[in-house]
Protein backbone atom coordinates (compact mmCIF):
# COMPACT_ATOMS: atom_id res chain seq x y z
CA UNK A 1 0.00 0.00 0.00
CA UNK A 2 2.99 2.45 1.08
CA UNK A 3 4.14 1.89 -2.43
CA UNK A 4 0.61 2.86 -4.32
CA UNK A 5 0.36 6.15 -1.80
CA UNK A 6 4.06 6.75 -2.86
CA UNK A 7 3.28 6.62 -6.82
CA UNK A 8 -0.13 8.86 -6.41
CA UNK A 9 2.12 11.36 -4.27
CA UNK A 10 4.86 11.71 -6.92
CA UNK A 11 2.22 11.70 -9.87
CA UNK A 12 0.08 14.06 -8.18
CA UNK A 13 3.34 16.56 -7.19
CA UNK A 14 4.36 16.09 -10.81
CA UNK A 15 1.01 17.02 -12.52
CA UNK A 16 1.31 20.39 -10.11
CA UNK A 17 4.37 21.09 -11.05
CA UNK A 18 3.49 21.07 -14.57
CA UNK A 19 0.00 23.03 -14.47
CA UNK A 20 1.31 25.73 -12.27
CA UNK A 21 3.78 26.00 -14.74
CA UNK A 22 6.99 25.37 -12.74
CA UNK A 23 8.36 23.13 -14.69
CA UNK A 24 8.93 26.33 -17.07
CA UNK A 25 12.36 27.44 -15.84
CA UNK A 26 11.86 30.92 -17.35
CA UNK A 27 8.67 31.33 -15.30
CA UNK A 28 10.77 30.88 -12.46
CA UNK A 29 13.57 32.75 -13.20
CA UNK A 30 10.72 35.61 -13.99
CA UNK A 31 9.48 35.59 -10.71
CA UNK A 32 13.27 36.30 -9.25
CA UNK A 33 13.29 38.95 -11.41
CA UNK A 34 11.58 41.67 -9.66
CA UNK A 35 13.16 44.41 -11.45
CA UNK A 36 12.92 42.35 -15.05
CA UNK A 37 9.95 40.58 -16.35
CA UNK A 38 8.61 39.71 -13.30
CA UNK A 39 5.88 36.87 -13.44
CA UNK A 40 4.57 36.69 -9.88
CA UNK A 41 2.78 33.06 -10.56
CA UNK A 42 5.39 30.69 -8.27
CA UNK A 43 4.07 33.02 -5.03
CA UNK A 44 0.89 31.60 -6.05
CA UNK A 45 2.10 28.10 -6.08
CA UNK A 46 3.87 28.36 -2.77
CA UNK A 47 0.76 30.02 -1.54
CA UNK A 48 -1.82 26.80 -2.88
CA UNK A 49 0.59 24.62 -1.24
CA UNK A 50 0.96 26.10 1.94
CA UNK A 51 -2.54 26.80 2.29
CA UNK A 52 -3.04 22.90 2.07
CA UNK A 53 -0.27 22.01 4.18
CA UNK A 54 -0.69 24.13 7.02
CA UNK A 55 -4.04 23.00 8.18
CA UNK A 56 -3.04 19.47 7.29
CA UNK A 57 0.09 19.53 8.49
CA UNK A 58 -1.08 20.43 11.60
CA UNK A 59 -3.77 17.90 11.69
CA UNK A 60 -1.24 15.06 11.22
CA UNK A 61 0.88 16.20 13.85
CA UNK A 62 -2.31 14.87 16.29
CA UNK A 63 -2.23 11.22 13.92
CA UNK A 64 -0.06 8.56 16.64
CA UNK A 65 0.84 6.82 13.35
CA UNK A 66 0.42 6.98 9.10
CA UNK A 67 -2.02 4.54 7.65
CA UNK A 68 0.50 2.19 6.14
CA UNK A 69 3.84 3.12 8.02
CA UNK A 70 4.73 1.93 11.84
CA UNK A 71 5.61 5.83 12.39
CA UNK A 72 5.84 9.53 10.88
CA UNK A 73 9.51 10.43 10.09
CA UNK A 74 9.17 14.09 11.19
CA UNK A 75 12.41 15.82 10.88
CA UNK A 76 13.68 16.22 13.99
CA UNK A 77 16.87 18.69 13.68
CA UNK A 78 16.42 22.12 15.26
CA UNK A 79 20.13 23.23 14.50
CA UNK A 80 20.26 26.82 12.75
CA UNK A 81 23.87 25.54 11.59
CA UNK A 82 26.47 26.67 8.97
CA UNK A 83 25.50 23.83 7.06
CA UNK A 84 21.82 24.91 7.01
CA UNK A 85 22.56 28.48 5.60
CA UNK A 86 25.90 27.50 3.54
CA UNK A 87 24.14 25.09 1.67
CA UNK A 88 20.91 26.82 1.26
CA UNK A 89 22.83 30.07 -0.21
CA UNK A 90 24.61 27.18 -2.85
CA UNK A 91 21.25 25.92 -3.59
CA UNK A 92 19.47 29.59 -4.27
CA UNK A 93 22.30 30.62 -6.58
CA UNK A 94 22.13 27.22 -8.37
CA UNK A 95 18.23 27.52 -8.60
CA UNK A 96 18.90 31.11 -9.88
CA UNK A 97 21.18 30.32 -12.56
CA UNK A 98 19.38 27.52 -13.94
CA UNK A 99 15.81 27.94 -13.12
CA UNK A 100 15.50 24.46 -12.06
CA UNK A 101 15.32 23.08 -8.45
CA UNK A 102 15.31 19.17 -8.13
CA UNK A 103 11.44 18.49 -8.30
CA UNK A 104 10.64 20.27 -11.85
CA UNK A 105 13.99 18.75 -13.04
CA UNK A 106 13.13 15.31 -12.67
CA UNK A 107 9.31 15.94 -13.72
CA UNK A 108 10.81 17.44 -17.21
CA UNK A 109 13.39 14.60 -18.14
CA UNK A 110 10.07 12.93 -19.76
CA UNK A 111 9.22 16.37 -21.59
CA UNK A 112 12.22 16.03 -22.96
CA UNK A 113 14.40 19.46 -23.48
CA UNK A 114 17.55 19.05 -23.83
CA UNK A 115 19.43 21.54 -21.48
CA UNK A 116 17.18 19.18 -18.52
CA UNK A 117 19.72 16.29 -19.63
CA UNK A 118 22.44 18.31 -18.65
CA UNK A 119 20.93 19.89 -15.46
CA UNK A 120 20.00 16.39 -14.30
CA UNK A 121 22.98 14.60 -14.26
CA UNK A 122 24.93 17.37 -13.22
CA UNK A 123 22.70 17.76 -9.91
CA UNK A 124 22.60 13.79 -9.54
CA UNK A 125 26.48 14.05 -9.54
CA UNK A 126 26.22 16.98 -7.19
CA UNK A 127 24.03 15.22 -4.23
CA UNK A 128 26.13 12.08 -4.73
CA UNK A 129 29.26 13.32 -3.85
CA UNK A 130 27.90 14.98 -0.67
CA UNK A 131 26.30 11.97 0.41
CA UNK A 132 29.79 10.35 -0.02
CA UNK A 133 31.36 12.92 1.96
CA UNK A 134 28.80 13.42 4.18
CA UNK B 1 30.86 36.90 -23.26
CA UNK B 2 27.36 36.32 -22.50
CA UNK B 3 27.04 35.53 -26.43
CA UNK B 4 30.18 32.91 -25.66
CA UNK B 5 28.23 31.56 -22.77
CA UNK B 6 25.09 30.72 -25.19
CA UNK B 7 23.02 32.94 -22.92
CA UNK B 8 19.95 34.18 -25.16
CA UNK B 9 17.41 36.74 -25.27
CA UNK B 10 14.31 36.18 -24.24
CA UNK B 11 11.35 35.51 -22.36
CA UNK B 12 8.12 36.75 -20.32
CA UNK B 13 6.49 34.23 -19.37
CA UNK B 14 2.38 34.94 -18.40
CA UNK B 15 1.07 35.37 -15.18
CA UNK B 16 -1.14 32.45 -14.20
CA UNK B 17 -2.71 32.98 -10.80
CA UNK B 18 -5.52 30.39 -11.00
CA UNK B 19 -3.07 27.60 -12.76
CA UNK B 20 -0.23 28.66 -10.40
CA UNK B 21 -2.49 28.43 -7.17
CA UNK B 22 -4.33 25.11 -8.87
CA UNK B 23 -0.97 23.58 -9.18
CA UNK B 24 0.26 24.75 -5.27
CA UNK B 25 -3.13 23.22 -4.01
CA UNK B 26 -1.64 19.65 -5.91
CA UNK B 27 1.66 20.13 -4.69
CA UNK B 28 0.49 20.71 -1.17
CA UNK B 29 -2.02 17.44 -1.28
CA UNK B 30 0.80 15.49 -2.71
CA UNK B 31 3.04 16.16 0.45
CA UNK B 32 0.44 15.44 2.67
CA UNK B 33 -0.70 12.32 0.87
CA UNK B 34 3.10 11.08 1.49
CA UNK B 35 2.50 11.74 5.27
CA UNK B 36 -0.51 11.06 5.98
CA UNK B 37 -0.07 7.32 4.14
CA UNK B 38 4.27 6.44 5.05
CA UNK B 39 5.03 9.27 7.76
CA UNK B 40 7.75 10.55 4.86
CA UNK B 41 8.48 14.32 4.16
CA UNK B 42 8.06 15.19 0.63
CA UNK B 43 11.60 16.97 0.16
CA UNK B 44 12.33 16.22 -3.61
CA UNK B 45 16.45 16.41 -2.87
CA UNK B 46 15.74 14.11 -0.11
CA UNK B 47 13.79 11.56 -2.34
CA UNK B 48 16.24 11.55 -5.00
CA UNK B 49 19.82 11.42 -3.08
CA UNK B 50 18.27 8.50 -1.21
CA UNK B 51 17.61 6.43 -4.08
CA UNK B 52 21.51 7.35 -4.94
CA UNK B 53 23.94 5.56 -2.61
CA UNK B 54 25.56 4.69 -0.57
CA UNK B 55 21.94 2.76 0.66
CA UNK B 56 20.83 2.83 4.05
CA UNK B 57 16.90 1.83 4.50
CA UNK B 58 15.59 -0.60 2.05
CA UNK B 59 11.76 0.28 2.48
CA UNK B 60 12.75 4.11 1.55
CA UNK B 61 14.67 3.51 -1.36
CA UNK B 62 11.79 1.93 -3.05
CA UNK B 63 9.60 3.95 -2.03
CA UNK B 64 11.87 6.60 -3.39
CA UNK B 65 11.98 5.11 -6.74
CA UNK B 66 8.32 4.79 -6.99
CA UNK B 67 7.34 8.25 -6.11
CA UNK B 68 9.97 9.36 -8.88
CA UNK B 69 8.51 7.19 -11.59
CA UNK B 70 5.16 9.32 -10.45
CA UNK B 71 6.81 12.12 -10.97
CA UNK B 72 8.50 11.14 -14.58
CA UNK B 73 4.99 9.75 -15.14
CA UNK B 74 3.02 13.07 -15.01
CA UNK B 75 4.17 14.68 -18.41
CA UNK B 76 3.43 11.78 -20.50
CA UNK B 77 -0.11 11.53 -18.66
CA UNK B 78 0.06 15.53 -18.73
CA UNK B 79 0.63 15.38 -22.94
CA UNK B 80 -2.29 12.27 -23.23
CA UNK B 81 -4.63 14.71 -21.73
CA UNK B 82 -4.41 18.07 -23.12
CA UNK B 83 -2.17 16.56 -26.17
CA UNK B 84 0.16 19.67 -25.78
CA UNK B 85 3.86 19.38 -23.99
CA UNK B 86 4.32 21.83 -21.29
CA UNK B 87 6.28 25.37 -22.07
CA UNK B 88 9.57 25.14 -21.68
CA UNK B 89 12.12 27.93 -22.26
CA UNK B 90 15.66 27.93 -20.48
CA UNK B 91 19.49 28.41 -21.13
CA UNK B 92 20.71 26.64 -23.29
CA UNK B 93 24.81 27.18 -22.06
CA UNK B 94 25.85 23.72 -20.86
CA UNK B 95 28.53 25.29 -18.60
CA UNK B 96 25.49 27.04 -16.75
CA UNK B 97 23.37 23.95 -16.97
CA UNK B 98 26.49 21.95 -15.59
CA UNK B 99 26.63 24.31 -12.55
CA UNK B 100 23.78 25.08 -11.80
CA UNK B 101 22.80 21.61 -11.38
CA UNK B 102 25.70 20.87 -9.17
CA UNK B 103 25.11 23.63 -6.72
CA UNK B 104 21.36 22.90 -6.95
CA UNK B 105 22.64 19.06 -6.12
CA UNK B 106 25.45 19.99 -3.68
CA UNK B 107 23.42 22.77 -1.44
CA UNK B 108 19.91 20.86 -1.37
CA UNK B 109 22.13 18.09 0.38
CA UNK B 110 24.05 20.18 2.72
CA UNK B 111 21.25 22.46 3.38
CA UNK B 112 19.05 19.42 4.25
CA UNK B 113 16.33 20.46 1.40
CA UNK B 114 15.04 22.14 -1.67
CA UNK B 115 12.18 24.63 -2.56
CA UNK B 116 9.92 21.17 -1.52
CA UNK B 117 11.09 20.06 1.79
CA UNK B 118 12.17 23.22 3.13
CA UNK B 119 10.00 24.89 1.18
CA UNK B 120 6.53 23.52 0.92
CA UNK B 121 6.65 21.01 3.42
CA UNK B 122 8.78 23.26 6.17
CA UNK B 123 6.98 26.90 5.61
CA UNK B 124 3.61 24.29 6.17
CA UNK B 125 4.98 23.06 9.62
CA UNK B 126 6.50 26.81 10.87
CA UNK B 127 10.19 24.93 11.04
CA UNK B 128 12.47 27.07 12.16
CA UNK B 129 15.32 25.89 10.20
CA UNK B 130 13.18 25.26 6.93
CA UNK B 131 11.83 29.20 7.22
CA UNK B 132 15.49 30.51 7.35
CA UNK B 133 16.65 28.14 4.49
CA UNK B 134 13.78 29.39 2.33
CA UNK B 135 14.60 32.96 3.59
CA UNK B 136 18.37 31.66 2.29
CA UNK B 137 17.96 30.19 -0.85
CA UNK B 138 15.28 33.08 -2.28
CA UNK B 139 17.42 35.52 -1.27
CA UNK B 140 20.74 34.04 -3.30
CA UNK B 141 18.63 33.17 -5.82
CA UNK B 142 17.33 36.65 -6.23
CA UNK B 143 20.45 38.08 -6.48
CA UNK B 144 21.74 35.65 -8.62
CA UNK B 145 19.14 36.41 -11.58
CA UNK B 146 19.12 40.12 -11.17
CA UNK B 147 23.71 40.06 -11.42
CA UNK B 148 22.99 37.72 -14.49
CA UNK B 149 19.87 39.30 -15.99
CA UNK B 150 20.51 43.14 -14.74
CA UNK B 151 24.55 43.51 -14.41
CA UNK B 152 26.06 40.82 -17.06
CA UNK B 153 22.55 41.54 -18.85
CA UNK B 154 21.49 38.52 -19.98
CA UNK B 155 18.06 38.26 -20.34
CA UNK B 156 17.32 34.45 -20.05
Amino acid sequence: MNLIASLAAGLIFGFGLIISGMVNPAKVQNFLDLFGTWDPSLAFVMGGAIAIGLPGFWLLGKWSKPLFASAFQWPNKTDLDAKLIGGSALFGIGWGLGGFCPGPAVTALTIGSTGVFIFVPAMLIGMWATKLVK
Amino acid sequence: MLIALGIQNTMTTEFTPLLSLAGGLLIGLSALILMAANGRIAGISGIVSRILPPHSDRSGLLQAVVFVAGLLLAAPLYKILTSEAPAQMMTDSTPILIIAGLLVGFGSVIGGGCTSGHGVCGLSRLSQRSIIATCTFMITAFVTVYILRHVLGATS
